[in-house]
């Protein structure tokens, strides 16, 4: 059998451990590079930096403990940041998981010692409401009232007895909402509702499977700005300076796509190769 | 009797929210508000029916020792295991430092990650396998997927880096590409599905479409 | 050495998945097993509390209280909600299965009228409407579009007009695709197989991604948090 025909038979766990490998040396390297920045990525953190100090943000993490680490990082990133700025924190989510994906992020930030000097307090600068079924509808309920929505939060407070919600009724009181989304319900549901019914200022962090979708909304001005997978979560923890896990593990996604793309180009020779030998 | 009324059902209700997003007044939006909070609690319901219903075909399993009759079992253990340890959680239950949060972290989180990493081994695999070039199309995805494969990461930063400052061709490329032909494309795309989703819903709204009644009477 | 029994088990589990990419193994279908039960778990526990407690015995416990009272308030409007529920989980017993149609009825009416809006002014017009961008400037942004400032911004929105409006027109099987709408509808092919490829790049990044997590997990924190 010739060396085409057999790279073509080639059993498929050489392939899995030529990724695995791939992958876990760079994480030895310790090498880092400078990250150019995208327009959509920049358009979200300039849209931030334009916030007054104090803005009531709603961050909601529509996403579960699979796609952490292209999500978490960016999360991590945000909510730092919006402490530093003094931000007040409306957490939610769409996804039962995502509540607790955010507590990770909040217990991730109160190591920082700039934030922890803060002494910031929960149910006073932020506040996480938990998760409610019902998809849309909980974002469609929500434009009317928060509290419909979400009667207590997530420790089981009810919703008039947390300081930080006293004057948030709806929509119209939030200045600028962060979603995190892996899927549905997500980003497309918040543009629809959210953005076009209720005239939220909208950013998205999403999973790179979904980022190319939401560019046509990115293009119609209904998102500010995107953070697309691993790389926009790299590109916003520069420009935030809480440099992190995304920005570490670029290095082993660059290993990985060159793989990706010698596997394709070896493939495709072979292949071609093989059909003019038969020819 | 038993298709009628959830024709009805799907009529009035999806009339009212197509109407309260034109007239937002009373008394449109309390139906849509009242319609809402209903979903709230029916959505919740027809999720406890999925878990419920894999703890009934597990049990029948066991009881009738089909094959692999002892992974149902697993599943059964783990099922209580997590329910029990939210329901004694009481209103805190996800609290940093419960059974539940612990189960979370240490139990679900590895195994739901896990499940959806290794398709990145796969996804390797069928490229290697079965992505060819055989035609003009095929090669416009081959090159278009490798631009942006290649400019989403540090190729730039490792070929021209140390050259060059702020030389990134291919983040450049793969930003045109991802903002303009990419953008034109799934937008046709979204125009179309939202086409689709139109008539949909209004054949669903009318009682032209009736699949999701189910067969029978 | 520090040994932390919560990482080990996520590591054990986490190996036992990955086992699966060798063969497919008694370790791989007790993790699955582990996975499909706590997943199941889960959700029972984290809708009871969040949704059912919280939403509806807070509103409906009340107002049935002050039913017994002489006073009748709209919260008695969940009850409703309550007996819909309780009419879905009837799907558990054939014989009285049907009666889960009427829950169903409301989540599908709801879902179709929201969705035929939103889709219908999101996805649809607001989309068509930012297609049709001016082709060079500068103009006013009078209507929301900003001016086009440079030339090549002005190329940019002919792409996208061409790349929409081409792709749609592939879509449209009701003609005949030859002659001059075949000719559009082949480049409306290119545009979307550009899509394609760029949908195909981001998908390998973000597999590659979730895989990089778990490495990370299984490096750091289980052999190097134990032995480092």
């Amino acid at each position: 059998m010739g060396f085409w025909n057999t790279m073509l038979a080639v059993d498929r766990r050489w392939i899995f451990l030529l990724v695995f490998l791939s992958l876990l040396i760079p994480m030895f390297l310790g090498v880092t590079f400078k990250l150019s920045i995208s327009p959509e990525v920049q358009t979200l953190y300039d849209t931030l930096e334009q916030l007054p100090n104090g803005s009531t943000v709603l961050m909601t993490f529509d996403y579960d403990p699979p796609s952490a680490p292209e999500l978490q990082p960016m999360a991590d990133a945000a909510v730092k940041y919006a402490f530093k700025r003094d931000f007040k924190l409306i957490i939610m989510g769409l996804w039962p998981q995502g509540p607790l994906q955010a507590e990770i992020s909040v217990r991730e930030a109160m190591k920082d010692p700039e934030i922890q000097a803060r002494n910031l307090e929960y149910g006073v600068d932020y506040v996480n409401l938990g998760f409610q079924a019902g998809n849309e509808f909980v974002i469609q309920r929500m434009g009317t009232d928060f509290r419909e929505a979400f009667p207590r939060d997530i420790r089981g407070t009810d919703y008039s007895e947390v300081p930080l919600l006293k004057n948030t009724k709806n929509f119209s009181n939030v200045d600028f909402v962060f979603n995190f989304s892996a899927g549905y319900p997500g980003t497309v549901e918040w543009v629809q509702i959210a953005v076009d019914r209720f005239g939220v200022k909208l950013g998205a962090g999403n999973t790179a499977v979904q980022a190319p979708l939401a560019y046509p909304y990115l293009g119609a001005g209904q998102l500010v700005g995107l953070l697309g997978g691993m790389r926009g979560g790299a590109e916003f923890e520069r420009l935030t300076g809480f440099k992190a896990k995304a920005t570490t593990f670029m290095l082993s996604q660059t290993f990985a796509h060159a793989i990706v793309i010698v596997f394709v180009i070896l493939g495709n020779i072979a292949y071609f190769v093989t059909r003019k030998k038969e020819q | 009797m038993r298709r009628e009324i959830p024709l009805i059902i799907t009529f009035v209700v999806g009339v009212a929210f197509v109407i309260q997003y034109f007239i937002p007044h009373s008394p449109f939006d309390r139906f849509e508000q009242l319609f809402s909070d209903w979903f709230f609690i029916i959505a919740a319901c027809a999720i406890w029916l999925g878990a419920l219903n894999l703890m009934k075909l597990s049990l029948i399993k066991i009881q009738k020792r089909r094959k692999d009759w002892q992974y149902a079992v697993v599943i059964v253990v783990s099922w209580l295991t997590m329910a029990i340890a939210g329901f004694a959680g009481g209103r805190d239950f996800q609290t940093p430092g419960t059974a539940f949060d612990w189960l979370y972290q240490y139990i679900y989180t590895p195994l739901s990650a896990t499940m959806f990493a290794i398709l990145a081994f796969f996804v390797a695999s069928a490229s290697y396998r079965a992505f060819r070039a055989r035609n003009l199309q095929a090669s416009l995805l081959l090159v278009a997927g490798f631009l942006v494969m290649m400019g989403r990461v540090l190729f730039d930063d490792i070929l021209f880096g140390r050259l060059f400052e702020n030389f990134q061709p291919l983040a450049d490329v793969s930003n045109f590409i991802m903002n303009y032909p990419n953008m034109a494309g799934q937008r046709a795309i979204m125009i179309g599905i939202a086409l689709g989703i139109v008539s949909t819903a209004l054949r669903i709204i009318l009682g032209i479409e009736r699949s999701y009644l189910g067969g029978g009477d | 050495m520090h040994f932390d029994l919560g990482v080990w088990i996520g590591a054990f589990l986490t190996l036992g998945i990955i086992s699966f990419l060798y063969k497919d193994n008694p370790w791989y279908k007790i993790c699955e097993a582990i996975f499909v039960g706590i997943s199941a778990g889960y959700w029972i526990a984290s809708l009871f509390w969040q949704n059912l407690v919280s939403k509806l015995y807070d509103n409906l416990a009340p107002a049935i209280v002050a039913l017994f009272h002489g006073q009748i308030q709209y919260n008695l409007l969940y009850l409703v909600a309550g007996i819909l529920g309780i009419m879905m989980l009837l799907r558990l017993i054939p014989q009285i299965g049907w009666i889960s149609r009427w829950p169903l009825a409301l989540v599908v009416g709801a879902t179709a009228g929201l969705q035929f809006i939103n889709y219908l002014v999101s996805n649809g017009v607001k989309q068509i409407y930012n297609t049709i961008v001016p082709v060079f400037g500068p103009v006013s942004d009078a209507g929301g579009i900003p001016p086009v400032a440079t030339t090549g911004e002005g190329i940019g929105n002919v792409i996208i007009l061409i790349g929409t409006f081409t792709g749609l027109v592939y879509f449209f099987f009701s003609k005949e695709h030859k002659g001059l709408f075949g000719g559009a509808a082949k480049v409306g092919t290119w545009f979307l197989m550009i899509t394609f490829g760029a949908s195909f790049g981001y998908t390998v990044m973000s597999r590659m991604s979730l895989l990089i997590g778990r490495i990370d997990f299984l490096v750091n924190d289980w052999i190097r948090g134990t032995f480092g």
